[in-house]
């Protein structure tokens, strides 16, 4: 099975390359209250640069998911700006921003739902208007990327949840994101799934940034990682550096290793 | 977790049949399911030879003759709610009944009558078990859609399928919690009221409706995330062959010299 994505840091306009310390993700100052008054945000300030894999760690009503909905537009209304690769994120451009964050949500059943998984992966590139042979194209690329080239014609509901993660992913390869934002990815697989996860975002040449509460799979993947508590970012840094730290882990809910 | 099958109605066989455009097997069998609902009543020969094109399809497609019948059984209960026409046609009186100071009479126009509903919705109802176990859920959704039926009616349905299952997988985990901590103590009898489990249902069925409605929310934004703008579009995977052409034409000749001979035999 030859694979057929091109091995290089992806960043800028779609498949360009781009100087590779641009700034891909800009967050600042970023306020947040759902509208029952919970507060999630206060006051985040973050800067992803191409290429970059960052982790987002914290416990749970951290404002991690809050902030991740943020990066495409779904959330809005508070204060402080988001930009993605220098576009900043207004009702205007959410049809190109959406289109450069892939956003992966943490139940796959929510991700997919079309019949089958072929329809699933076309859903995106079919939204952003392009050609049919272009869709297909897409569609059997982000579908090899993953591991799920044999898959298309299986209906969703068929898939163990491993497969489901990878059709989830595979749903926003196929849009060509520059950047690929991942909530809690590995929740709920069993070992051979997580590993077979693991090395497949190893395996993609993106920009990424994904919430989890797996530190051993921080270690292994992401070089750096960014500690978020009562909606704040209290600790920035390199994941090595912050996991050697176990009373700032243990101060914010996370377990040393 | 629930198994598949429970709803998915097809059966994978290399087939004719299912290999056909699915366009072609949605018309042919609604075509199919009118004709028989027009043919006039009485007209015995005619069913009988619908019959025998139900089950030439159940045998070409590999389904075998048995499965199909046994399926079709489904369908009768629903067939029954028709007996009253034998008593409410006039006609000749066949028996009379006496219930409590009323009399009911059946009459022999009614009883053919009956007798005719009853085997057009049971043939009906073998074309449409055909139609599913030969085609994919998802083959007849694009069908339904490149024939023109409303997209958000054939969105609605997409929708239906997928979450089905996902719905009874919730359900089942409702119920099972339920289950676990419905025990009994050595003293006093368990189950509580009938007002204080009805309670409970009740409570069950709120959580379901409430989780339902974050499911689509978090759905909504997945769709959102991915550039959905208020139109649904899809690929077209389909495309019409020369033997799709012909099993049409075929199905329709068949289908009108049927209305013909329904009416020349009765």
């Amino acid at each position: 099975m030859p694979i057929i994505y091109e091995p290089v840091v992806r960043c800028g306009d779609g498949w360009s390359r781009a100087a590779p310390d641009a700034p891909a993700l800009e967050v600042e100052g970023l306020h947040f209250a759902y509208p029952d008054g919970h507060v999630a945000l206060r006051g985040v300030s973050l800067q992803v640069r191409c290429g970059e894999k960052v982790a987002l760690v914290g416990p749970n009503g951290a404002g991690k998911s809050t902030l991740l909905l943020h990066l495409n537009g779904l959330l809005n209304g508070g204060q402080g700006s988001v930009r993605v690769m220098g576009m900043p994120v207004t009702t205007s451009n959410l049809p190109f921003i959406r289109a450069r964050v892939g956003l992966v949500f943490q139940n796959p059943d929510d991700q997919l739902f079309s019949p089958t998984v072929y329809e699933d992966v076309a859903f995106g590139p079919l939204h952003m208007g392009l050609p049919e042979d272009e869709v297909r194209r897409r569609v059997a690329q982000a579908l090899a990327q993953v591991g799920m080239a044999h898959y298309a014609d299986r209906l969703s509901y068929h898939l163990s949840m491993g497969e489901k993660k990878r059709v989830a992913i595979a749903t926003v390869l196929s849009m060509h994101p520059d950047i690929l934002v991942l909530d809690e990815p590995s929740a709920g697989l069993d070992p051979r799934a997580r590993r077979g996860l693991i090395n497949l975002l190893r395996s993609l040449p993106i920009t990424m940034l994904a919430s989890t509460h797996d530190m051993l799979m921080v270690r292994e993947l992401f070089p750096r990682m960014v500690i978020m508590d009562e909606g704040r970012i209290v600790a920035d840094g390199p994941t090595a550096e912050l996991l050697a730290q176990p009373e700032l882990l243990e101060a914010h809910g996370l377990e040393a290793l | 977790m629930m198994l598949p099958n429970t709803l998915d109605r097809y059966h994978d066989r290399p087939s004719s049949i299912h290999d056909l455009d699915p366009r072609v097997k949605v018309v042919v069998t609604l075509l199919g399911i009118f004709s028989v609902l027009w043919l006039p009543d009485g007209a015995w020969g005619a069913y009988g030879l619908v019959w025998c094109m139900v089950l030439a399809v159940a045998l070409v497609a590999q389904l075998g003759v048995g499965w199909v019948l046994r399926r079709s059984l489904v369908a009768l209960p629903f067939a029954l709610v028709a007996i009253t026409l034998v008593f409410t046609l006039p006609g000749q009186t066949l028996f009379t009944l006496q219930l409590g100071g009323w009399e009911i009479r059946a009459s022999d126009a009614g009883l053919v009558r009956f007798g005719s509903v009853l085997v057009r919705s049971w043939l009906s109802v073998q074309m449409a078990i055909l139609l599913v176990a030969t085609t994919r859920i998802p083959d007849l959704l694009h069908a339904l859609r490149h024939l023109r039926v409303p997209t958000l009616l054939v969105t609605i349905l997409a929708f239906m399928v997928r979450y089905l299952s996902v719905l009874v997988d919730e359900v089942t985990r409702l119920l099972r919690a339920r289950q676990a901590r419905s025990a009994a103590s050595a003293q006093g009898k368990a189950g509580g009221s009938l007002l204080w489990r009805a309670r409970i249902a009740g409570n069950m069925a709120g959580q379901l409706f409430l989780r339902s409605l974050e499911r689509s929310d978090r759905i909504y934004s997945a769709m959102l995330a991915r550039g959905f703008r208020g139109q649904y579009v899809t690929v077209n995977p389909h495309r019409m062959r020369r033997r799709d052409w012909l099993a049409l034409g075929v199905a329709l000749a068949a289908l009108g010299m049927l209305q013909w001979l329904g009416r020349a035999l009765s």
